[in-house]
């Protein structure tokens, strides 16, 4: 039986004349990671916000672990640990300092070993403006999962972070996942929430677009699937070439990129034109689409329905 | 109450550590009370029998109306009362705690100006310590709740100098700090009598240096305390998680109700 953790409802959010979330429904269950996709403006912010108990819906209703977040604070703030996109830390504060003033706020043990496994440890003494802008973000994280919260809301957490520490982060994430802990991921970085997110909700003007596991969401696209082809003399490269069953191509780095709804005779044809050419081939790969191509084939026809230019 | 002790701890060292703070809390308090007793003992011998008290107003004034507000401002644009929402800070700990670390600087400070001018300027010492102190409390009561205030309302930095300038500037010409308040004029002396440091000094005059009052240093106090109290309410009234937040609970001009007492003791206090 699922066990749903968050339940958002017909939730809208409105600023002004501009409504930001527009009656989206979705919920999380217990131990999933779930994926807030969209472009800039699409809600996710005020969404996140909103389960953070920081903004108050103007339509629907929010639920956190059976907790109403706009009017439950005081209970809210021991179930969610929350990775602000902004600092939210003062400039002068240590990064000790920062973990013993939150831990105390929420009545646990100060987790200084949460900043050694994030890399701060050699940071301990510094102020926070002192910080790197990744290691502002490690802070941020430390400080959100000090507490052991059950749901972590993180928005963009890996922005501004190196290789290692986006690794880090990671497994992090998986280890609070297995361990029961439910979160949601807001970010930009598709290549991210296709690795990490259990499931995701591709947002775009305030509405959800689409829904489903990374797996699903790519499956239900245009059936499209990547050819990638590298030669030696660049002989796709020529204007006028085409090949079978294939309805986008371009370029990228030295690749000439096809989008094939058959493959078989695509491939076929491509090997085919390359030996006629005497030209010799270095790299073919077939892949099924990214999410991220998923993401922009879902923006663009979407900016396309509605006259947009998102 | 650990978490209270913590927070408390933070504040008060950064107000050592913020270079800003630093400066209004001690340097400029601090060097302003240096020159005056080179310049003013020289000009107006008259000045060093309140010298004590009116450099203690001015270290008030520094911390609380300069230092104070701005950096309650600045945490609210960058998040930071949002952060603090969300691990359970109370708006009473953001408020109160700067406060109550800014009156302990400012004591550190008062502490300093009170023990060195009687060696440096023969400045006369209080003859009532309880009377100092409570007017001192009282003072630095009054003006950490308009900086709070201020802090709550001020919708940006800019604005902040300016809300704190209309009451530090008039504090410091007419507060009876460097002008007796006797030798002004009937009406500019009533004017002056809703400003927080003319109660202060008023109260400092009858109640620590048995010296003449101009009005009821009594009243003065009760003054003093009951705006520190509306200052603190309001404050916690109108306080805000942050500027994007379109619920207001009151209008700012309702801050105005702190200076209600000030209008009473101007025309109940003679």
């Amino acid at each position: 039986m699922k066990d749903s953790v968050i339940q958002v409802r017909d939730f809208s959010k409105i600023y002004g004349d501009v409504v930001a979330v527009d009656a989206i429904s979705f919920e999380v269950q217990r131990g999933e990671i779930f994926g807030l996709l969209g472009p800039n403006g699409a809600g996710k912010t005020s969404t996140l916000e909103s389960l953070e108990g920081l903004r108050t819906p103007d339509g629907g209703s929010l639920q956190v672990m059976g907790i109403n977040p706009a009017r439950q604070s005081r209970k809210l703030r021991d179930v969610i640990g929350v990775q602000l996109q902004s600092s939210g830390l003062p400039d002068s504060i240590r990064v000790d300092e920062a973990m013993k003033f939150f831990s105390a706020y929420h009545g646990v043990a100060p987790r200084y070993d949460l900043l050694d496994r994030l890399g701060l440890a050699e940071k301990r003494r510094a102020q926070y403006y002192q910080l790197s802008a990744g290691q502002q973000r490690r802070l941020a994280l430390a400080l959100a999962v000090a507490h052991d919260p059950p749901v972590l809301l993180l928005d963009e957490p890996t922005a501004g972070l190196d290789v290692p520490s986006r690794v880090e982060l990671h497994n992090l994430m998986r280890e609070l996942q297995a361990a029961g802990t439910t979160i949601i991921l807001a970010t930009h970085d598709m290549a991210e929430a296709e690795e990490m997110s259990d499931r995701v909700a591709i947002l775009l003007r305030g509405k959800i677009a689409a829904t489903g596991t990374p797996l699903e969401l790519t499956a239900t696209g245009a059936g499209l699937t990547k050819v990638s082809v590298h030669t030696k003399s660049s002989s796709l490269s020529v204007p006028g070439v085409t090949f079978p069953a294939v309805s986008q191509q371009g370029l990228k780095d030295e690749y000439v990129i096809y989008f094939s709804s058959d493959i078989g005779p695509t491939v076929s044809a491509i090997i085919a034109h390359i030996e006629a050419q005497e030209d010799t081939l270095i790299d073919l790969r077939v892949e099924r689409p990214s999410l991220e191509d998923r993401f922009l084939e879902i923006t663009r026809t979407e900016g396309t329905n509605t006259g947009g230019t998102q | 109450m650990s978490a209270f002790v913590n927070h408390f701890s933070f504040e008060f060292r950064t107000g050592i550590r913020n270079k800003t703070l630093l400066l209004l809390n001690y340097l400029l308090p601090l060097g302003f009370y240096a020159m005056m007793g080179l310049i003013m003992t020289e000009i107006n011998p008259g000045f060093v029998e309140t010298m004590i008290p009116a450099m203690v107003v001015f270290a008030i004034l520094s911390g609380m109306l300069l230092g104070l507000p701005d950096p309650l401002v600045a945490a609210r644009e960058a998040g930071i009362f949002r952060s603090y929402k969300i691990n359970g800070v109370p708006p009473f700990s953001i408020l109160v705690i700067p406060a109550l670390t800014t009156i302990l600087h400012t004591a550190v400070a008062a502490a300093i100006i009170t023990a060195t001018a009687p060696l440096f300027f023969d400045a006369p010492l209080p003859v009532s310590w309880p009377g100092f102190v409570a007017t001192f409390l009282a003072t630095a009561f009054s003006y950490a709740g308009l900086g709070v205030l201020i802090g709550v309302i001020s919708p940006s930095s800019r604005m902040t100098v300016l809300w704190s300038q209309l009451i530090y500037l008039p504090s410091m010409m007419l507060g009876g700090m460097m002008i007796p308040h006797d030798i002004l004029p009937e009406a500019m002396g009533k004017v002056a009598q809703l400003l927080p440091a003319t109660q202060a000094m008023n109260a400092f005059r009858g109640l620590a240096y048995d010296l003449a009052a101009d009005f009821d240093p009594w009243g003065s106090l009760i003054v003093l305390l009951a705006s520190g109290m509306l200052a603190f309410g309001l404050a916690i009234y109108l306080f805000n998680w942050d500027r994007r937040n379109t619920t207001q609970r009151g209008h700012p001009l309702l801050a105005l109700l702190a200076l209600l007492p000030y209008a009473v003791g101007m025309l109940l206090l003679s």
